[in-house]
């Protein structure tokens, strides 16, 4: 390791590796640092990613971790009515993140990045009001590594971008708390996706099984944590011991997490630093979906973050580019989605079967990619109780 | 007093350390959560969050 680099990206989830590989392709000297010894793993995340986001992302399917073909979904709601589509092709797969994650890590590393596990950022430099790279605990021992761009794609715990005096505090009315089993259970159709909603069994959630093969699947809830009467365990623990399919299942792995669902923040560079991925709060807030996001977004980051290195010109101003270019492409999406979400917290277990019975599977996947949200609040205003839920949507 | 972690139930997710107003979690190397005692204002929101219930009062 160098005592200075172009870029430092903290983190090697698919953001910052995306960064990382971008910054390189377009001729920056980067570092990429995990702190965890082992790249994708826990991993936290229900591994569902559409063949359109991989497509948009130019990332070719491998075996390796496209690990099972799904080709529709079935909503239930809290009256047990269930809305299923089933598309003539396949629209999504459920992957393998740890071989995912690392996979974009090996990336980066062959388009000349270095990239570095178990080295842990504690602070960050600061000099004149600028971020001039980072301070990494690695075995023991404590270093400063200078950089003209740091990119803190650190995650939820997204903690260099608040020592860089950046207001990236994840709000707990904007943070879902995450549980899930990977288990091996009887599944009735293994190329589905499941989700089920309802205030008792997921409050502002929902629980989804989304298989990995034949008999696999991770069976996982998100909760609205500060919303909720008990924790994301206990409600996924009930959820599970309530179907006797799934109560006879074996557990191979267990996850926790934090899912933001907030708004995408508002600043997202300063002098000398960047912010992708959950750090970013870039996520779909209905669907919790960030490895889409922050890929997308690191792509940006990184030719942003070289061509800045090129000019010699790191302040907010010039890295600002890439938040202008982001925001254009996927802000405003973003953002029409989180306003969903304001929406669709407010409607109690009547209201949602009341959706479920108005409503085709086919609306309930577009609503959650930010589509036909028109026909939603149409539907919404039919309802005098629900049109404060409606406005949100306008 | 600064929260107590249960060791057993924590699964290191770092959602903890996302929703901490006083940047007093750590979750070490992505595995071992540290509350600093000095940072932490026994706010609770990390007890809220966990998914898990590994969070608690000391």
């Amino acid at each position: 390791m160098q005592d200075r680099y172009d870029v430092v990206v903290v983190g090697a989830g698919p953001g910052g590796s995306s960064t990382a590989r971008s910054a390189a392709e377009h001729g920056a000297e980067v570092l990429l640092l995990e702190k965890r010894s082992e790249i994708g793993a826990p991993k936290r995340c229900g591994e569902g990613l559409s063949v359109r986001a991989l497509a948009e992302l130019g990332i070719e399917a491998h075996p390796r971790w496209c690990v099972n073909e799904i080709w529709g979904a079935r909503i239930v709601a809290p009256n047990g009515k269930s809305l299923e589509v089933r598309y003539p092709e396949q629209v999504g797969w459920v992957i393998e993140r740890k071989m995912f994650d690392k996979h974009l890590a090996v990336m980066a590393a062959r388009a000349g990045a270095e990239v570095r596990t178990r080295c842990e950022v504690v602070d960050v430099l600061r000099r004149d009001g600028w971020i001039r790279g980072v301070v990494v605990e690695s075995g023991g021992e404590r270093f400063e590594v200078e950089a003209d761009v740091v990119v803190a794609a650190d995650g939820v715990e997204s903690k260099v971008a608040r020592w860089a005096g950046i207001n990236a505090l994840h709000r707990l009315e904007d943070v879902d708390s995450a549980y899930q089993y990977e288990m091996v259970v009887e599944l009735d159709n293994s190329d589905m996706l499941e989700l089920y909603f309802g205030n008792s069994v997921a409050p502002r959630g929902y629980v989804w099984v989304f298989p990995k093969g034949r008999d696999v699947a991770n069976v996982g809830i998100g909760i609205g944590g500060n919303v909720a009467k008990d924790t994301a365990k206990a409600y996924l623990d009930r959820w599970i011991s309530s179907n006797p399919r799934y109560r006879r299942g074996s557990v191979v792995e267990v996850n926790a997490g934090a899912v933001p669902v907030g708004a995408p923040l508002e600043r997202l560079v300063g002098n000398g630093i960047m912010l992708v991925g959950d750090a970013a709060h870039q996520v779909n807030a209905i669907h919790g979906g960030g490895v889409f996001e922050a890929t997308f977004a690191g792509r940006i980051a990184g030719r942003v973050a070289a061509e800045a290195v090129e000019r010699g010109d790191t302040s907010e101003a010039f890295l600002s580019r890439y938040a202008e270019e982001w925001r254009s492409l996927r802000g405003e999406a973003l953002n029409r989605i989180y306003r969903l979400r304001r929406a669709i917290e407010r409607l109690s277990d009547d209201d949602l079967n009341f959706l479920a019975d108005v409503l085709e599977a086919e609306d309930v996947v577009a609503f959650a990619n930010g589509e036909r949200l028109g026909k939603l609040a149409k539907i919404l205003m039919r309802k005098p109780h629900l049109i404060m839920a409606a406005k949100e949507l306008m | 007093m600064p929260r107590r972690v249960d060791r057993n139930a924590c699964l290191s997710c770092g959602g903890c350390a996302g929703v901490c107003p006083s940047l007093a979690i750590r979750l070490e190397y992505g595995y071992r959560l540290v509350v600093d005692p000095e940072r932490c204002t026994d706010c609770g929101l990390c007890t809220v969050f966990c998914p898990a219930g590994a969070i608690r009062e000391a």
